[in-house]
């Protein structure tokens, strides 16, 4: 391999200046920002002070929306991991002819849009959804019950986005484990469940926890899912940013709770990457 | 594992279940597309295509499948060109900091795009530009680099450096050496990358919302702002066209691409 020349540097000039330009600079900006003052007219005046974190700080209503983000981030990564291991097990242990196109299928929901499948969630549980229809239908109630508008229609919609990224990651790991090493646990004498518990669970780990770190991420940054299928209670972070900026144009605060929740990011990825290694989370991609 | 254990069944059992948990929500919104009652609910009163003819009938929808279409094309072409660029860089070359800018070309996936839409808007801001197609197409190629590069660069450490060394020592040039060896045997990838990011463009919802004017108004954005009223059946509709725009386009692709190479060979 060549060293030092500036071949490389000429090909990645294209996307290290995109990045640079709509991501890091942006993203200083952001920074700085949050340390603004907005005028009672709305204009924002340059200053440094931490009135607009002190504000978010102040009392329990801006606090309580980052804890609930944070609590239906670990939901979420605690129900993929529920719902998601065992489908990834059965790929990896599946002798079936249809393996692939299994795989493939659950891969599906990827090509499908994202706010079309949220708000069929709506189709499904609404007061004339699928669901009240059928028990309308067979008698066991008698008027619609409501079900939409909760933290649990915001977790299906959460779920349904945010399962195959839990399950690819556990089958690539899955697949990586030499089969042999089961082999031998068996021919020691292990049960199907021992064989398990000892050797096929600890080997899939890093699978689990970089599917984990992926899922958590990703929900603490969501937006339609509590927007589209969240009451005005479900709020997440990501909400209450857009609301400000957007809604009010407030741009100093809004800045500074983005700068929140980037903090609140960075503090997992790091924690994350110090102990397991951050390089396990983009296998998954790779492997189609 | 026995087939037939007790075991096996209820792993089995999990399986099926999880499936029907991801696809009950595209098959209602495709049920549903087709009936014909007014309000886009159950039960089912028949079969009719009415909901289709209203969606071709709307202008403001039709512009915005325009947009759409334009919009993840550009954005595919731009972020593919780019991402092999860099993905070459990465998997061919030794340099410093190298773990460092990968890192940060990879960064989009794990940054919430509600930052990346406030942070975006509020540099133009300071810029004093007005939000424009260009700068939703930039957005989008940074939202969907990250891709492109894991795909191709995967594709990359898999072909062998000897391949092009031996076409150099023939005589030809580093670009020759690209168009004629590395860039065919890295097809499939680039396809994939340039599909993924059509996609993810296409689909985009978060960010779009931030970068999106009036004018330039995506499908996702259109629906989004169709669903404030209330869920209308032809919102439904406009889920199918999408779904079937989406899933039939990397079918068709892997098709073609197999249809090509049987020709070839």
């Amino acid at each position: 391999m060549k060293s030092n020349s500036w071949k490389p540097w000429a090909l990645l000039a294209p996307s290290m200046t995109a990045v640079f330009l709509l991501l890091v600079i942006p993203v200083c900006f952001i920074v700085v920002y949050s340390f603004w003052l907005r005028a009672p007219s709305g204009a924002d005046i340059p200053a440094f002070q931490m009135g607009n974190y002190a504000k978010f700080f102040e009392d329990f209503f801006y606090p309580q929306i980052l804890l609930r983000t944070i609590r239906i981030s670990f939901e979420t990564v605690f129900l993929c991991i529920l719902m998601g291991y065992i489908p990834a097990y059965f790929f990896y242990r599946s002798s079936s002819r249809h393996k692939q196109i299994f795989l493939l299928l659950i891969m599906l929901p990827f090509w499908v849009s994202f706010i079309i499948r949220t708000m069929s969630w709506i189709n499904i549980m609404g007061d004339t959804g699928l669901i009240n229809h059928f028990l309308l239908r067979i008698g066991l109630i008698q008027a619609p019950i409501s079900m939409l508008y909760n933290e649990f229609t915001v977790l299906m919609g959460l779920l349904m986005y945010l399962l195959p990224f839990m399950i690819l990651n556990i089958y690539v790991s899955l697949e990586g484990i030499d089969k042999s090493l089961l082999e031998a646990a068996r021919s020691m004498g292990c049960t199907e469940w021992q064989a398990f518990r000892e050797v096929t669970l600890p080997l899939s780990l890093p699978g689990l926890s970089a599917g984990s770190l992926l899922v958590f991420v990703l929900t603490a940054g969501t937006y339609l899912p509590p927007m589209i299928l969240g009451g005005p209670g479900n709020d997440m972070i990501a909400n209450l940013i857009f609301k400000r900026v957007i809604g009010t144009l407030d741009w100093p605060f809004g800045s500074a709770i983005s700068v929140i929740l980037l903090a609140l990011l960075f503090i997992i990825v790091w924690t994350y990457n110090r102990y397991l290694g951050i390089n396990q989370i983009f296998k998954s991609f790779q492997g189609n | 594992m026995r087939r037939s254990s007790i075991g096996w069944k209820l792993i089995r059992l999990h399986t099926i279940l999880v499936y029907i948990f991801m696809f009950t929500p595209i098959v209602v919104v495709i049920v549903l597309a087709f009936n014909p009652k007014q309000f886009g609910i159950f039960p089912m009163e028949g079969f009719s295509f009415r909901w289709f003819v209203k969606l071709a009938q709307n202008d403001s929808i039709i512009d915005a499948f325009k947009n759409s279409l334009i919009l993840g094309g550009l954005t595919a072409v731009l972020s593919t060109s780019i991402g092999i660029m860099a993905a070459l860089a990465f998997i061919r070359f030794d340099f410093r900091g190298k773990n460092t800018i990968n890192t940060l070309l990879l960064s989009p996936i794990m940054i919430p795009e509600v930052v990346l839409g406030v942070a975006l808007l509020l540099f133009l801001r300071f810029l004093q530009q007005p939000k424009s197609f260009a700068l939703l197409l930039i957005g989008h190629v940074v939202l969907t680099l990250p891709y492109v590069l894991l795909i191709v660069q995967a594709r990359l450490v898999g072909i062998k450096k000897e391949y092009e060394e031996a076409a150099k020592s023939l005589g030809a040039n580093g670009f020759q050496t690209f168009m004629e060896v590395t860039f065919p045997l890295l097809l499939p990838a680039i396809l994939a990358g340039a599909l993924f990011s059509f996609t993810i463009s296409f689909d985009d919802i978060t960010a779009t919302l931030f970068w999106a004017t009036a004018e330039n108004q995506t499908v996702p954005v259109k629906i989004f702002s169709m669903l404030r009223n209330s869920i209308s059946p032809e919102i439904n509709a406009l889920g199918t066209v999408m779904i079937v725009m989406t899933v039939a386009t990397p079918l068709l692709a892997g098709y073609l691409s197999r249809k090509f190479t049987n020709l070839k060979a």
